[in-house]
Parts: structure tokens; sequence; C-alpha cells
């Protein structure tokens, strides 16, 4: 199988001797959405720095479509796009020309780089502020705007790295749905996030990094089944007595809403019958807190205790 | 040259002359306003008490000078601000991920900075015009001249801009290396006039070839060896190339 992304051993040791990456191995098949998730300072930025040519490595191998990064570095360029955490364009320019200008240095002539850059402005709705300085855009504008700018070359690969830090709902919904739309007409995405709801709406796959080695690298699906706790939060027609708080193990939220822990093991019928025959009626229901996070601080809180604390200063994820 | 690159330096370049156009009051003002003060005071008022320099009335003599100065500072300027700028604040990324071979990066910058440095030598040159009448004695040597020149200083410019950490770091060469060497490399007065020691002293100093070079292209006299002057000049061009075109393909200051 020919993946999008092969990374081999890839170690990244600063200058300063911090080791960032040791030896990580990492697959990401040709057409997906593939999450890449990580506390900060994990080495997920480092990791995103050589694939995009701005960080060196110090060994290893990277092959994005079966080109290899060192040998064959302009061809492996030319197939990436790259969205990173820090504004990182010309503040005084207009997006048109910042769009353009990017789709100018793919090689793209003019008319054709012009035209581009106008789809993908209307795209991510920001045509109407192409004359504007960009100093003057919001935030989520701003995101949008380096969006439109990795799109401009049509990359097969496209690295975002926090591509909705800050952004509000309905803008990273917006996003979320052009993302879905671009991965459907083929482009595979690489997204490193910290709203792990995000990781969980959009990928199939996910590998969580911490202390510059892989911790897990598997699908979000097998991940998931190995929490074996589930909370949920019934909000009911009245307040619950002790009663039926003692007799369901459930906690109260607040006047008519309480708490319980559910093994998966176990079915949610019992539950239900015994608030039923208590008198209570169920107005709603919902998971209490996002369940890839708890794994998430599962898994580093367990990565922490085998690898103890160090500074990493030369890391800038 | 693949029309990948070809394009990709004419995107480069018009990013900068944009660049160049939108601060004017910056880039091309500055220059016409301080070489006018120069004609006026020096050229005018003092030069008028001097008399002859080098066998020219000594306005005619150091617009040549005045002019190679202003493309001087220009190009050196236009990288050093434009590089580390864009360094600061990591646009430079979007070149650094694009297939751009760094040679063409360099060339797309050194492109921009001869644009500013040309177009500033052609402004103050025009103005000298209503101070003095300008002789030709070689277009080919004049243009050869200030193209070398304002190539040399953007690369210079490039190499300061890469090393550089913070915006002190680029004002350090032009302020303590660039004014002095321009000064003292005969824009206001022929070698001829000092000791042979410091004539001496002067030939270390390459603005002096480069200034007597395109004056040699105006009036047809110089205080060196033009033959040796171009040879200098190339040198430079192609050692500061290698220079340059090294930091990028390395990373230097702008790789991790």
């Amino acid at each position: 199988m020919e993946y999008a992304l092969e990374i081999k051993d890839l170690v990244k040791t600063y200058k300063d001797g911090t080791q960032a990456l040791k030896g990580v191995d990492m697959q990401v098949e040709a057409g997906e959405i593939f999450a890449l998730l990580g506390p900060n300072g994990a080495g997920k930025s480092t990791m995103i720095g050589i694939i995009s040519s701005l960080v060196n490595l110090s060994s290893g191998s990277v092959k994005v479509f079966g080109k290899d990064l060192i040998s064959d570095r302009q061809a492996v360029k030319s197939m990436i796009g790259l969205v990173p955490q820090e504004f990182n364009f010309n503040m005084f320019e207009k997006p048109i020309d910042i769009v353009a200008n990017q789709a100018g240095f793919y090689g793209i002539p003019r008319q054709e780089a012009l035209a581009r850059a106008e789809k993908y402005l209307k795209q991510l709705q920001l045509w109407d502020k192409k004359d504007s300085m960009s100093r003057g855009l919001s935030g989520g504008m701003k995101r949008r705007l380096m969006i439109a700018r990795a799109m401009v070359n049509e990359p097969k690969l496209l690295i975002l790295d926090e591509p909705t830090a800050g952004v509000d709902i309905e803008i990273r919904r917006s996003m979320w749905s052009f993302v879905e739309q671009i991965a459907k007409q083929g482009t595979t995405i690489i997204l490193t996030t910290h709203y792990l709801e995000e990781a969980e709406q959009l990928c199939k796959n996910i590998a969580i990094i911490d202390h510059g080695e892989i911790v897990r690298n598997t699908t979000i699906k097998d991940l998931l089944k190995t929490l074996d706790i589930e909370t949920f939060i019934f909000d009911l027609d009245k307040q619950a007595d002790e009663g039926l708080l003692t007799s369901l193990g459930a906690t109260p939220k607040d006047d008519t809403s309480i708490e319980l822990d559910v093994p998966k093991s176990k079915d949610l019928n019992s539950v239900f019958q015994k608030l039923d025959e208590a008198g209570y009626k169920v107005t709603s229901m919902r998971n209490k807190a996002n369940r890839l996070e708890e794994l998430f601080v599962k898994m580093i809180e367990s990565s922490n205790k085998n690898n103890p604390v160090t500074e990493k200063n030369g890391d800038p994820s | 040259m693949s029309s990948t690159t070809r394009i990709g330096i004419q995107t480069l370049l018009r990013k900068e002359i944009t660049r160049i156009v939108r601060i004017w009051s910056q880039t091309l003002l500055p220059p016409a306003i301080t070489m006018t003060l120069y004609f006026v005071i020096f050229g005018n008022l003092i030069g008028s008490r001097i008399g002859q320099m080098g066998g020219f009335d000594y306005m005619s003599f150091i617009v040549p000078g005045l002019v190679m100065m202003a493309v001087i500072t220009s190009s050196y300027g236009n990288m050093v601000s434009s590089f580390f700028g864009a360094k600061f604040a990591k646009h430079v990324e979007e070149l650094l991920i694009s297939p751009m071979p760094n040679w063409a990066i360099l060339a797309g910058y050194v492109s921009g900075s001869l644009f500013r440095g040309l177009a500033v030598g052609l402004i103050v040159t025009i103005i000298s015009l209503f101070f003095t009448q300008i002789q030709i004695h070689s277009y080919w040597i004049v243009l050869s001249t200030v193209v070398l020149t304002s190539v040399v200083f953007s690369l210079g410019g490039f190499i300061n801009a890469a090393f550089a950490k913070k915006f002190d770091d680029i004002a350090i060469i032009p302020t303590f290396i660039l004014t002095p060497l321009t000064y003292l490399g005969g824009v206001f007065y022929s070698i001829s006039l000092l000791p042979d020691f410091w004539q001496g002293v002067s030939k270390i100093n390459p603005v002096l070839y480069m200034v007597n070079t395109f004056r040699y292209g105006f009036l047809g006299v110089s205080d060196i060896n033009v033959g040796v002057a171009y040879g200098i000049i190339i040198g430079f061009v192609l050692i500061l190339g290698f220079i340059s075109w090294y930091i990028l393909h390395k990373g230097i200051g702008l790789r991790s």
C-alpha cells in the first residue's frame, strides 16, 4: 500500500540537546483524515515542521506518497499544504495577494493563481475581505486565510496544525465541513487539535504522541473501545430524592439532573426501568464529557509516569 | 530554468516591488531628500569653493559617487529589512515550504533589492540634473557597475538578515561598517589627494572600486584600474552569492 505519509524512526535533537522526537514511526493512509494528538511540547509541531521542511531532521526517514523528503525534497514540497499554528503571513498584505503569491511560489501562472485565490477565498467566506489589510482581519478570518493559502496549490497532503484554535463554534463547524469536503475530493489531511471532539468527529485514525514518542496509533473506534465506563447525565421532570440516587448509585448535578457512571458491559435499560418505577420521566440524556478527552488524559498521565517531566525548550509546539 | 522556478522568482519580485511602492515614503523618498541636501551643501555651497577635482568641477565629480552611495544603501537596506522582516514575522515560511529552489528564493529577493537600488539610483540621477549636466563616457560601464554593486550589497544584506536575531542586529552593520566604507570610498574626494600610506589603506575598501568604476563610466577618469575593479566586484558577487546560497541550503538562522 502506498501511504500518503510514512515516517520511520524519526529522530530530532535540537542544538541545546533536547530530543523532541525519539524514533517516531507513523503511517497515514491516502485519502483519510488523520488525527495527531498530544499535549504541548510533545513533539507534534517538530514532526509537522520536519514534514513541511521547516525543521531539519536528525535521523530517520519521511516519505510523502512514496517520495523521500531528503532525496526528492522539491517533489515532496509540491504535494504539501500547511496551515501552521501561528499566523505566519505578512499582516500588511491583502488576502488576495497572500493567496495568489503563494500559488506563484508553487509555480502556478499569475492568471490561474488569481482564479484559485478567488475560488478558495470564496469557499472560506473571505472574498469580501480580499482587498483589506490582513492585519485587520479577525482571528477566525486569519485562520481561514491560512487555510485558503494552504489549499491554493491543491496539495495531496494537507497539514492542519490546530486550525480551529480560537474560532467560534459556528466557524469551527463550517471549517469542519470544509475539511470533510476536501477530504472527499481525495486530499489526505493530518489534523492536530486540542479539541478532541474535533478529532472524534472528523478522523478515522489517530496517533497520540507524548515525550517525543507515539503512545498509541490506532483507529478512533478501537481507542474508544478501551474506555470501560461512560458517564451520562439524565435530565428529569422533577428533583431526584435520596432513595433514587442510592438505588441508581447516581449523584445530583443540579435541581433536576443526575449524573451516573455506567460500565460498558451494562445496558441502560435497567436505569430507565428504575426511573420509570420511581415515577420519574427522562426529558433528555447526554454524555457528560468527551469520551476521547478522558482517554487522552489517562494515556498522558500513564506516559508521564513512564517519562519524568523534562524541559522542552527547543520544541515550539 | 523550469517554468515553475521562473514563475516563483517573478512572484517574489512582484511581491517585493509591491512592498517597495506601497511604502514609497520609506523606500524611495528619503534617499531623494538626503541626496538633494548633499547636492546643495557639498556640491553648490562648499563645492564652488573647492574648484576642480580629478579635472572636473566638484559637483560633476561627486554626482556618480552620490548616486552609487544611494544605490548601495538602498540595496542593502531593502534586503536586510525585507528578509529580516519576513523571518521575524515568519512569513518567510511561505517560501521555505514551497518547491522554489534555494537559489531561486535568493534570486527573487536580490531582484527586489536590485529594483529598489536602481529606482533610487535613477531618482538621484534625475535630481542631480537640476544641479549639473551629466556626461556619460560609457553606458555599458555605468549600467554594469551599478547592477553588480547593487547585487553585492543585496547579498551582503541577505547574509546580515539571515544571522540577525533582533532588529538591533540589522542596524549595526549599516551604521558601523557600511557608512564608513562608503564615505571613505572616494565619493567626495579623489584618493590621489591622500598620502601614499592612506592611498594604500583606501585600496582595501571594496566600495572604492565600485565608486571609481562607476565614476569612470560617467567621466572617463578613475583612481584605480577599471579591469581590476571589475574583477573585485565580480569576485564579491560570487563569494557572497555562494555564502547566501549555503545559508539557505543549510537553513542557517531559518530552520532549527
